[in-house]
């Protein structure tokens, strides 16, 4: 390998630490007798990465101890063994020592291996306590390090036996025997007598196993790396061969495995194939297999770290951009040094002109770096069409999914943590909402469902919202699990939105029919807890044959939006440029007044209402009173529209969204304010508040308001 | 009212630090009244705000502190005392009420701040009734500075009539 390793380790430890902690917590929450498969799955998972990292990297101790521990868990998955309080402890020990081992590994020092012996043995007494245990056999134990350590093989011998399922997952013993060539000469014999007669012969499966014969002194390191992938679908040994033909076979594996070596060829047994001549490959051409096997640790360490919050993906062009703001500033910056060295009051122009520029740089170099942690949602939507696919192939439904809003930016936290509860989310609707297509046409529908996944600004928060045409919730379903769980009394006078409210209950599944896709009631109380932690609120709205709308809104803490700036008087306020459709000056003519009040103007086919500003925010200065002095900014908003009479337009700027509500209050016609350049405060409208409010005030006739 | 309040000015009786609670007194329409120190994040010179539309007259608007909305009341408007031209020694006291999650910010403009005032506890007397005319929920007690009398006033109270429309909002 050319790639110093070195250099991922601290990710690996990061890595193992988080699993770690996964073990210890599923262990502690493991009730012994009665223990939940995905929580022994969850342990087990976690196990597994720290043992294939480990090996990746080198810890050979680290992996071969947490290997011991899989065995026990893989036993206690498949329920071959019962969860004891014993195992379970043992297990928790080992996870302490693990601890100790990685800790010792990340700070270069060995560790204690009296105590890892211990444990090892704890934890072997406890696989070999019990009798309904079938040997357990993978035998990938790797031999004491005494090889390595003490004398340079010059090559080693490997026994590779796949287990009848290995072509099933995917995996190509060619490919494996071709890459362990690519290390050197390689010497291959095949061994088919575990061939059965051809009338007994399942073309899926693999029967053939090898002995190799590498003459190369490679790392073996670099042999388990090969089989990595494998290890769990084959028994492989690797033996080395020392050099002056000292051939001291060293059993490999250490705690019975069904692999002995074979100190001989039995060659009435075998039928040897040529031995298999392949020249060095000198550029190892990496294998793309390989490669992709890769990138999915690749993601799944992504996945892991987002928890961690430790680091951020970043559109290479907003760093550019930084980098060249750092540079216009140094600039600025030496210029302005330059002029401090001898000034005179003649050149307080050129200081003057230095500020502004440096406040400038300043400015948006601050902007650029909130725009890192921007990200736009569709970071977290992109997943959902394949989701959809598969699920609707799999229930055998017709179903589209419709995105909106993909470009809406959210802070990145929001991206990280919404992921799972809009998964859950979107399949309750795939599965439980979108009937199928029989039903569907039966109920007058169109075959085809639709599920409409959408995120907007609005109203100082992030709205994302999946609506499906689907059934909708079962209303008096949901209310008689209710009653039967005892959450409600039957005499109890309950809205829809309050039996709706029953589903975020833990536990609560009215799915007819568990299905691996959802209804187990794992999932709308975890959804909701998940966003109560991003500090947003989860609404449900449904009607029974219409479908279901789910509406998540979240609180923007650091959003950006680009906005209109507007002056009223002498104060500025910020309109979402989303919400504009256009603006024009009205004349007095195209004004009309309904029921002798409201001012409505014509535009093209429509008559827009006109909603004086200054008026409705009671500004006292307003230099427009006249319509034909000021602005009509036209804005839409919940499909409705009007005009916004204003003094003038200033400027196009990009705003980040500063709360109200932190400090002070919800104000009914604004969603937050913004810092301007000259360190100032300007409000940001609420376009839907803004329409409410004027309807309020002026009592604007709601016939107009709603405009066709 | 004060039967023997001891008050003293901070720095001529150190020994007192440890009993008693420091206040921030200030000046406001000719009475003195004080908030606990430790409320009390930063004093500012007077700076125009951004007027927030429909709120009430005592909220005199919101301004920049340092990345953060915070509303600015005059305590004045507040307690209904008569309105003054804002001068240069007119100062913003920005106090931290609530706590965790519910902690916020918010500036009370003062005609002027006077001292920093150790108050033993258990000598802060009870407001006394003076019936409906006199708002007396937003003081918590009264103390004696001198000759003068300080009325402490009770934060938590005062933001909580303040909070704009967040109860009634949707």
């Amino acid at each position: 390998m050319s790639i110093d390793m070195a250099q991922f380790h601290q990710v690996f430890f990061e890595e193992s630490f988080e699993g770690l902690d996964v073990m210890e917590n599923g262990l502690l929450n493991m009730d012994p007798g009665e223990a939940d498969p995905e929580e022994i799955n969850s342990i087990f998972r976690a196990a597994h990465s720290i043992k294939g990292g480990s090996g990746t990297f080198g810890f050979h101790n680290i992996s071969e101890f947490t290997h011991v521990m899989e065995t026990l868990l893989d036993e206690m998955r498949d329920g071959r063994r019962p969860v004891t309080a014993d195992a379970v402890n043992v297990l928790l020990a080992s996870v302490d020592v693990l601890r100790e081992m990685l800790t010792a590994a990340q700070e270069g020092v060995d560790p204690d291996e009296a105590r890892i012996a211990e444990q090892r043995a704890e934890l072997e007494r406890v696989l070999s306590g019990s009798d309904e245990v079938e040997p357990t056999t993978p035998a990938t134990e790797k031999a004491p390090e005494v090889p390595a350590a003490e004398v340079q093989p010059v090559g080693w011998r490997i026994v590779f036996r796949p287990h009848q399922h290995l072509l099933r997952t995917g995996n190509d013993p060619l490919r494996i025997i071709r890459e362990i060539a690519d290390l050197g000469e390689l010497e291959v014999v095949c061994d088919i007598s575990d061939l059965p007669p051809m009338s007994e012969f399942e073309p899926e499966d693999s029967y053939l196993s090898w002995e190799l014969r590498l003459d190369a002194p490679v790392d073996k390191a670099q042999i388990d790396e090969i089989f990595e992938w494998v290890e769990d679908d084959c028994d492989f040994a690797v033996v080395p061969i020392l050099p002056e033909g000292a051939e001291t076979v060293q059993a490999a594996p250490a705690e019975g495995a069904s692999t002995p070596v074979p100190e001989q060829k039995k060659p009435e047994l075998k039928v040897a194939a040529p031995p298999v001549e392949r020249r060095q490959n000198p550029d190892r051409r990496q294998n793309p297999d390989r490669r992709q096997g890769g990138d999915r640790r690749a993601t799944g360490a992504a996945k892991k770290g987002a928890g961690g919050s430790s680091s951020i993906r970043v559109d290479t062009g907003k760093i550019d951009s930084l980098i060249n703001m750092v540079g216009e500033l140094v600039i600025t910056q030496s210029m302005l040094g330059m002029l401090g060295e001898d000034f005179s009051m003649d050149k307080l122009g050129r200081l003057r002109e230095g500020l502004a520029q440096l406040e400038r740089h300043t400015r948006e170099l601050q902007e650029s770096v909130m725009q890192i942690r921007m990200l736009p949602i569709s970071f977290t939507f992109s997943r959902f069409p394949r989701l959809v696919h598969d699920l609707s192939q799999k229930l055998g439904k017709k179903i589209e999914l419709r995105m909106s809003g993909e470009s809406t930016e959210v802070d990145k936290t929001v991206i990280e943590k919404i992921g799972d509860p809009l998964v859950h989310l979107v399949r309750n609707s795939v599965d439980h909402g979108i009937e199928p297509p029989e039903e569907r046409v039966a109920a007058g529908k169109p075959e085809t469902g639709v599920v409409h996944l959408s995120a907007e600004h609005r109203g100082g928060n992030i709205v994302i919202e999946i609506r499906d045409d689907g059934r909708g919730l079962a209303r008096d379903k949901i209310l008689q699990k209710g009653i039967e769980r005892g959450l409600v009394r039957p005499e109890d006078n309950l809205s829809d939105k309050q039996i709706f409210e029953l589903i975020f209950q833990p536990g609560f599944s009215t799915a007819e029919q568990v299905s691996d896709v959802s209804g187990r009631g794992v999932g709308m109380d975890v959804v909701r807890r998940n966003i109560n932690e991003l500090g947003g609120a989860i609404e449900i709205d449904s009607e029974q044959g219409k479908g279901s709308t789910i509406t998540i809104r979240l609180p923007l803490t650091l959003a950006i939006l680009d906005g209109q700036s507007i002056c009223i008087g002498n104060e500025t306020y910020i309109v979402p440029l989303v919400s504009i459709i256009e603006s024009i000056q009205v004349r007095p003519h195209m004004v009309r007044h309904v029921a002798g009040k409201g001012e409505t103007f014509r535009l093209r086919d429509e008559y827009l209402p006109i909603v004086r500003m200054h008026e409705i925010f009671g500004i006292p200065d307003a230099r427009a009173t006249r319509i034909e002095d000021g602005i009509v900014v036209v804005v839409e908003a919940g499909g409705r529209k009007c005009g916004l009479f204003v003094d003038d337009l200033l400027g196009q700027q990009q705003v980040v969204i500063k709360s109200l509500e932190a400090n002070y209050g919800r104000v009914e016609g604004l969603s937050g304010a913004t810092i301007l350049g000259d360190g100032s405060v300007a409000l940001i409208l609420d376009i839907p508040g803004v329409m409410r409010l004027a309807n309020e005030l002026s009592g604007m006739p709601e016939t107009v308001a709603m405009t066709a | 009212m004060s039967d023997e309040v001891h008050l003293s000015l901070l720095g001529q009786d150190h020994e007192d630090d440890a009993q008693g609670s420091q206040y921030l007194s200030f000046m406001l329409a000719g009475e003195q009244y004080a908030v606990s120190i430790l409320r009390v994040q930063e004093i500012r010179g007077w700076e125009p705000a951004t007027r927030v539309p429909n709120t009430p007259a005592y909220l005199k608007g919101v301004i920049n502190l340092r990345g953060n909305i915070v509303p600015v009341y005059d305590l004045r408007l507040r307690f209904g005392m008569p309105v003054r031209e804002y001068t240069k020694e007119t100062v913003v006291i920005v106090v931290r009420v609530g706590e965790g999650e519910e902690q916020r910010s918010m500036g009370l403009v003062v005609d002027a701040v006077s001292d920093v005032l150790v108050v033993q506890d258990e000598q802060i007397s009870q407001t006394p009734e003076f019936g409906a005319a006199v708002p007396t929920e937003h003081i918590c007690g009264l103390a004696s500075a001198g000759d003068d009398m300080v009325m402490l006033l009770d934060l938590e109270s005062l933001a909580g009539g303040t909070a704009g429309g967040e109860e009634n909002a949707a």
